[in-house]
């Protein structure tokens, strides 16, 4: 046969394989609004770039007549290509093929793509859409998800692991995403959950459709499974894209350096963003705009556990991770979720050298039964461990309030910032001024012939003294109070700074942090 | 976050806050203490047995009913002495979690 021949006979071999599960099944995935797996590597991946590998691996189904079925591909794509010129591994399941079920080949496949990205070091991409275990595979399917838990385990901390759930991703399947780095998902087409409706309904008796249960907008607002939410999977892909952008390849890199750009200063003055009074709310995401390159910040678990801001951003060119109380939303309090929520940001940042700058304005921790009984302590312990264990470069920022424990937790000096400024509307205080001169004066109010009087004058005698940043500064805590105009200045500044910097930590196998 | 923001005023430590609440915290249940006098599932599934009527006097640890979820029988047991003051399911009903089965007095 001639060399020509041969070729002939691969590209009908390969046009076969790209069939999927065929015409019939390819035009019903589109017509439920869904891409093709095929469709989505190609409209993320720059053109070109997707090299596609085990395409001819058949599946492993002995039992109930599949091994007289033919599985194109065995229900996933995999290969490697770029985001942006930047190099990375990715698979992607195809519903059209078993439902993208995950028999023994299927789970190789996307293990062997795994293994490479891990020895190249370069981000991980799975795009999740499939009806969950083969059943003809049985025992071998849990292997298979054993083994791909097994890798995100080991790979967390090492590369960029991206999970994108298009389709079904449920029962098991649903952790192999839930131990990556950023869950995207998109509106009406993503569906996670670990026992379906139906399961639920028999077992107790609760009616629920599958969008209320797992559907994206539940994972990207209540559960925070979800980092980041879609109208459309051309949107998500969008995303991804602007976060690659931002994120090193591997732990051993620092992020590509852009170049500087200022912050756009007509539409974002910290003089009209920024009420003085601690009571009136903001949106500090403005602050951070108002600080950042080109005003460019890309935030993360934008509608979750919103009381918290966490988010990438550059600081003349170079990646830093934005953690900022939300004044706007629950008066910017600690609670369990936004504890969650900043601690895994900060641990995401320290794993892979993003600097992170953190903006303080919160009351405390939230009050509440459900709240101490939600574990509150054990949860808010996690920000604690996790700016206290972070050795990338620290910057804290106090914007206006910085009560009690919430001051300890937002990157204080005591927790090992590298360096802390307060704008000279900083309060930084054991507590709220009304609390506290109610506490330490309580007996000379009561003894007082107008109660009223005397309390309103000792609450205003302690804010003078003590509602700033000097008390702070004249301990060192605060290592300068600083015009907040030049925040950015300040913060550039420490950034080359901090460029080499070491921090020494104890010989340990690993800590043991408040999960 | 992008839908219209409502601005509360919200109570910190004495001091008001003009800011908004999270669905979650707008959608939270107040806490109520625990009623050793009602008896509520404390997991959804399927009354199997009722052993008590109306008016039964009933001792501390008896079953007062069978709740099955999860393939498992649960024993729901008397945790007082008392009288049976109401009964609000019947066999084979399907029930919430934390809906309210039997009171006593």
């Amino acid at each position: 046969m001639s060399l020509r021949a041969k070729t002939t006979e691969l590209k009908r071999r390969m046009q076969e394989a790209f069939k999927g599960g065929g015409e019939q099944a390819l035009e019903k995935q589109k017509a439920s609004g869904k891409m093709t797996a095929r469709e989505r590597i190609l409209a993320l991946l720059d053109p070109n770039s997707f090299h596609e590998y085990d395409l001819f691996v058949k599946h492993a189904g002995q039992d109930f007549d599949m091994d007289k079925k033919y599985l194109p591909g065995d229900g996933v794509i995999t290969g490697t290509g770029s985001i942006n010129a930047w190099p990375v591994c990715i698979f992607a399941q195809d519903f059209t093929v078993a439902g993208g079920s995950l028999g023994l080949m299927h789970a190789k496949k996307i293990t062997k793509i795994m293994d490479h990205a891990m020895k190249m070091k370069v981000p991980l991409i799975g795009i999740n859409d499939s009806g969950g275990a083969r059943i003809q595979e049985g025992v071998n399917s849990l292997a298979g998800y054993g083994e791909i838990f097994y890798r995100n385990t080991q790979a967390s901390g090492v590369i960029p692991q991206i999970s994108v759930i298009l389709g079904p991703c449920a029962g098991g399947a649903v952790y192999s995403p839930a131990l990556t780095d950023f869950v995207f998902v998109v509106d009406k087409i993503s569906k996670m959950f670990i026992t379906g409706p139906e399961v639920i309904k028999t077992v107790l008796g609760e009616e629920i459709s599958m969008e209320d249960l797992g559907g994206a907008r539940v994972h990207a607002e209540i559960t925070g499974n979800a980092h980041f939410f879609a109208e459309s999977e051309n949107e998500c892909f969008d995303q991804i894209k602007r976060l690659v952008s931002y994120i090193p390849w591997n732990n051993e890199k620092k992020a590509e350096v852009f170049p500087k750009k200022a912050p756009k200063s007509r539409q974002y003055k910290l003089d009209s963003i920024f009420p003085t009074n601690p009571m009136q709310p903001y949106d500090v995401r403005d602050v951070i705009r108002a600080i950042a390159d080109d005003s460019d910040f890309f935030e993360v678990h934008e509608l979750w556990a919103a009381n918290i801001v966490i988010g990438f951003g550059r600081l003349d060119g170079q990646t830093v991770g934005f953690v900022a109380n939300q004044p706007m939303v629950l008066a910017g309090v600690l609670d369990c979720d936004s504890s969650d929520k900043a601690a895994r940001f900060i641990r995401y940042c320290d794993a892979f050298n993003v600097p992170l700058v953190t903006l303080v304005d919160l009351p405390g921790y939230l009050p509440g039964v459900d709240q101490e009984h939600a574990g509150v302590i054990r949860h808010g312990a996690k920000v604690l461990y996790a700016y206290s264990e972070a050795s990338v470069p620290k910057l804290t920022v106090i914007l206006r309030k910085a009560y009690g424990g919430g001051y300890i937790a937002m990157c204080s000096n005591h927790l090992r910032a590298d360096f802390v400024f307060a704008w000279p509307t900083a309060e930084i205080a054991v507590m709220g001024p009304e609390g506290a001169a109610n506490i330490i004066f309580r007996t000379e109010i009561k003894a007082s012939d107008n109660p009223e009087e005397t309390r309103k004058r000792l609450i205003e005698e302690y804010r003078q003294k003590f509602a700033n940043p000097y008390v702070a500064a004249a301990y060192g805590y605060v290592d300068a109070v600083i015009e907040p105009n030049e925040t950015r200045n300040y913060l550039t500044h420490s950034l080359v700074l901090a460029q080499s910097k070491r921090e020494i930590t104890p010989k340990k196998k690993h800590g043991v942090p408040p999960f | 976050m992008d839908e219209k923001i409502e601005i509360i005023d919200f109570k910190y430590e004495e001091i008001t806050y003009r800011t908004s609440l999270t669905k979650k915290f707008a959608s939270r249940t107040p806490y109520t203490p625990p009623d050793s006098r009602k008896v509520v599932a404390f997991i959804p599934g399927t009354i199997l047995k009722v052993n008590v009527k109306e008016g039964h006097k009933v001792k501390k640890g008896d079953t007062l009913l069978v709740l099955q979820a999860m393939k498992m029988d649960n024993h729901l047991l008397a945790t007082r002495n008392g009288t049976v003051k109401k009964v609000n399911v019947r066999q084979g009903e399907v029930v919430p979690k934390r809906h309210l089965l039997i009171e006593l007095k």
